[in-house]
């Protein structure tokens, strides 16, 4: 087993998913399948080999210090599934 | 001939000549729309007005003699682009609602040039998949055969595009999602290089490999459509500033002096017999233009779909972790605490394999686990790229299969995600190295469905690719066939 169930019930919850008990299960299979084959890396040696993070070379991109035009604040609030014309509103947290 | 039966190359004909108006053939395109889409279910929403609208605009602005090339051409967009004033859902439910307060850099590329938008197709949620099985709304079928795949994760694209509701449309391809739905449906779609088109305002899925491209009947409206949505974006730090050449200019005969490249490993165990045919008469067409054959090696192919798996869902888990219910999409507003409110509104807004993906992405990161699966994918990844830059060295273009069966029926691998992974192993290598991939129709099976020719090529040499891929077309010289539709 490359993977149990209270391993995946750990990761949801760092992911923020709920899984009900039958999804548990199934994804519980279906992950163990995955990584099972994904495994097949560990035939590599990859001693040395730099990570790659590009398929060629780019520096960093920056763009002039200039303030341009960004979204009015109604637009930006517009899909809000919950806001109150000024900002969006979310449960309690304090 | 009916308008919405005419490529973009021969429809830009009529226009200019003045033999057709961009209002006939908008109103023709959704007429066929109107009249097949039921059975295709390749759009999730039409924009008849709009699109009517911007046909008559552009039709003033050709009188005016300002036409750009793709003035007044019907397309359809991906429904993963924002278009602002559009809902763009992305397949899934958690942006059902989702109205973008802009357009993403390339949907604004074609307004300028003066297409029209006929709205927007189906694609698997947030593109994780390979047959559009996965979008939360309507599933599109191959117009070829009703019943079967389109492929994914732009099927509705493809599908649009090969049953003449539009001549051509704008997808994105993560591992496969432009190439592959565009072989199972018989025409031609592109996966640009990395960096040549701009991903601002595409719903990011992995950002390292997600590229926009074209899909269209022929090869000289992908080139069309190419030219006119690539180049350098400040908007988008990873599209690269230099100058591009008009693909156009690629599309002559003869292909003397140009090496094309058979990866060994492309035609391993697995391979359809009947598009291991195809292909081979693909090489055949192309020796004949005047190319030189080279059998080269991309010894680490078979570790691919392990790396992508890995490196697409550590991206995903990241990526979608702005899905919280607070700024934009679904919020399930039932619960009391922030931790159920994210917990919650996650669970019910996204469906079953982008909660697999997050999942993998998730454990693939987390604490002890990082070295051993997203670094040592990522070192193989350079591996993989080493590979093609050696075959590179050999040859200017690599001919390969671009899916390993033709279309199969919608259901068959629903069950089993790993089997579908695999279906994904000819194409996922190009988003892996970051060069440019395109699929162009080989022929058909015995049984009635497309089977595509893959071309692939270096970095920023779409301008070979495009070369190839023409002579592949006029070489192969395949008699017209339209689908039943049936």
């Amino acid at each position: 087993m490359k993977i149990t169930k209270e391993e995946v019930e750990r990761v949801a919850h760092l992911a923020r998913l709920n899984l009900s008990v039958q999804e548990l299960e199934t994804m519980t299979g279906q992950l163990d399948t995955i990584l099972s084959y994904v495994a097949k890396l560990d035939e590599l040696d990859t001693t040395g080999v730099q990570a790659m993070t590009h398929a060629f070379s780019v520096s960093n991109a920056f763009r002039e210090d200039r303030v341009t035009d960004s979204l009015a604040r109604q637009e930006a609030l517009a899909n809000g599934p919950c806001q109150n014309g000024e900002a969006f509103v979310v449960p309690r947290i304090i | 001939m009916n308008p919405y039966e005419l490529t973009i190359a021969q429809a830009i004909g009529q226009l200019a000549a003045g033999s057709l108006s961009s209002r006939e053939l908008t109103q023709s395109c959704l007429e066929r729309t109107k009249a097949v889409d039921d059975k295709v279910k390749a759009f999730l929403v039409v924009t008849p007005e709009l699109a009517l609208a911007q046909a008559d605009e552009a039709d003033m602005i050709r009188a005016r003699g300002d036409a750009q090339p793709l003035c007044g051409i019907p397309l359809s967009i991906k429904d993963l682009l924002c278009t602002k004033g559009i809902v763009t859902t992305c397949g899934s439910r958690m942006l059902e609602h989702f109205v973008p307060p802009y357009d993403a850099t390339v949907v604004e590329k074609l307004k300028g040039q003066g297409a029209v938008i006929l709205g927007k197709v189906a694609m698997d949620e947030f593109a994780m998949g390979s047959t559009s099985e996965n979008c939360a709304f309507r599933v599109p079928e191959n117009p070829w055969k009703l019943g079967f795949v389109s492929g994914g994760s732009s099927g509705g694209s493809a599908a649009s595009v090969a049953a003449l509701e539009c001549p051509g449309s704008l997808g994105s391809d993560t591992g496969g999602s432009i190439r592959q739905p565009a072989s199972l449906c018989g025409i031609v779609g592109i996966k640009p290089t990395y960096g040549l088109v701009s991903r601002y305002g595409l719903v990011a899925f992995a950002s390292s490999l997600d590229q926009i491209g074209p899909l269209t009947r022929d090869v000289t409206d992908c080139a069309l459509m190419l030219n006119a949505i690539c180049g350098y974006d400040p908007k988008d730090s990873t599209s690269v500033r230099q100058e591009v050449p008009d693909f156009s200019s690629s599309l002559t005969k003869g292909l003397q002096g140009m090496r094309v490249g058979v990866p060994r490993e492309y035609f391993g165990e697995g391979l359809d017999p009947e598009v291991r045919a195809v292909v081979t008469h693909g090489i055949e067409v192309l020796r004949d233009a005047g190319s030189e054959i080279i059998e080269v090696s991309l010894p680490r192919t078979d570790y691919c779909v392990a790396v992508y798996y890995l490196i697409a869902t550590a991206e995903a888990s990241s990526n979608l972790a702005r899905y919280d219910g607070v700024s934009y999409g679904f919020r399930d507003m039932e619960v009391k605490t922030l931790m159920e409110m994210y917990k919650e509104t996650r669970s019910q807004g996204f469906g079953a394999e982008v909660k697999r993906r997050i999942l993998i992405g998730t454990y693939a990161l987390s604490a002890g686990y990082y070295d051993a699966y997203y670094k040592k994918a990522s070192q193989v990844r350079t591996l993989i790229l080493g590979d093609f830059n050696r075959a590179f060295e050999q040859c200017d273009v690599l001919i390969s299969p671009v899916v390993p069966t033709p279309a199969w029926k919608l259901g068959e691998k629903a069950e089993n995600p790993l089997a579908m992974y695999l279906s994904d192993v000819l194409t996922i290598s190009a988003n892996l190295a970051g060069i440019p991939g395109i699929s162009v129709p080989g022929g058909f099976s015995r049984g009635g469905l497309p089977i595509g020719i893959q071309l692939q090529g270096a970095h920023f040499r779409e301008d070979s690719l495009f070369k190839v891929a023409y002579n592949l077309e006029q070489g192969l010289n395949l008699p017209p066939q339209r689908p039943g539709i049936a």
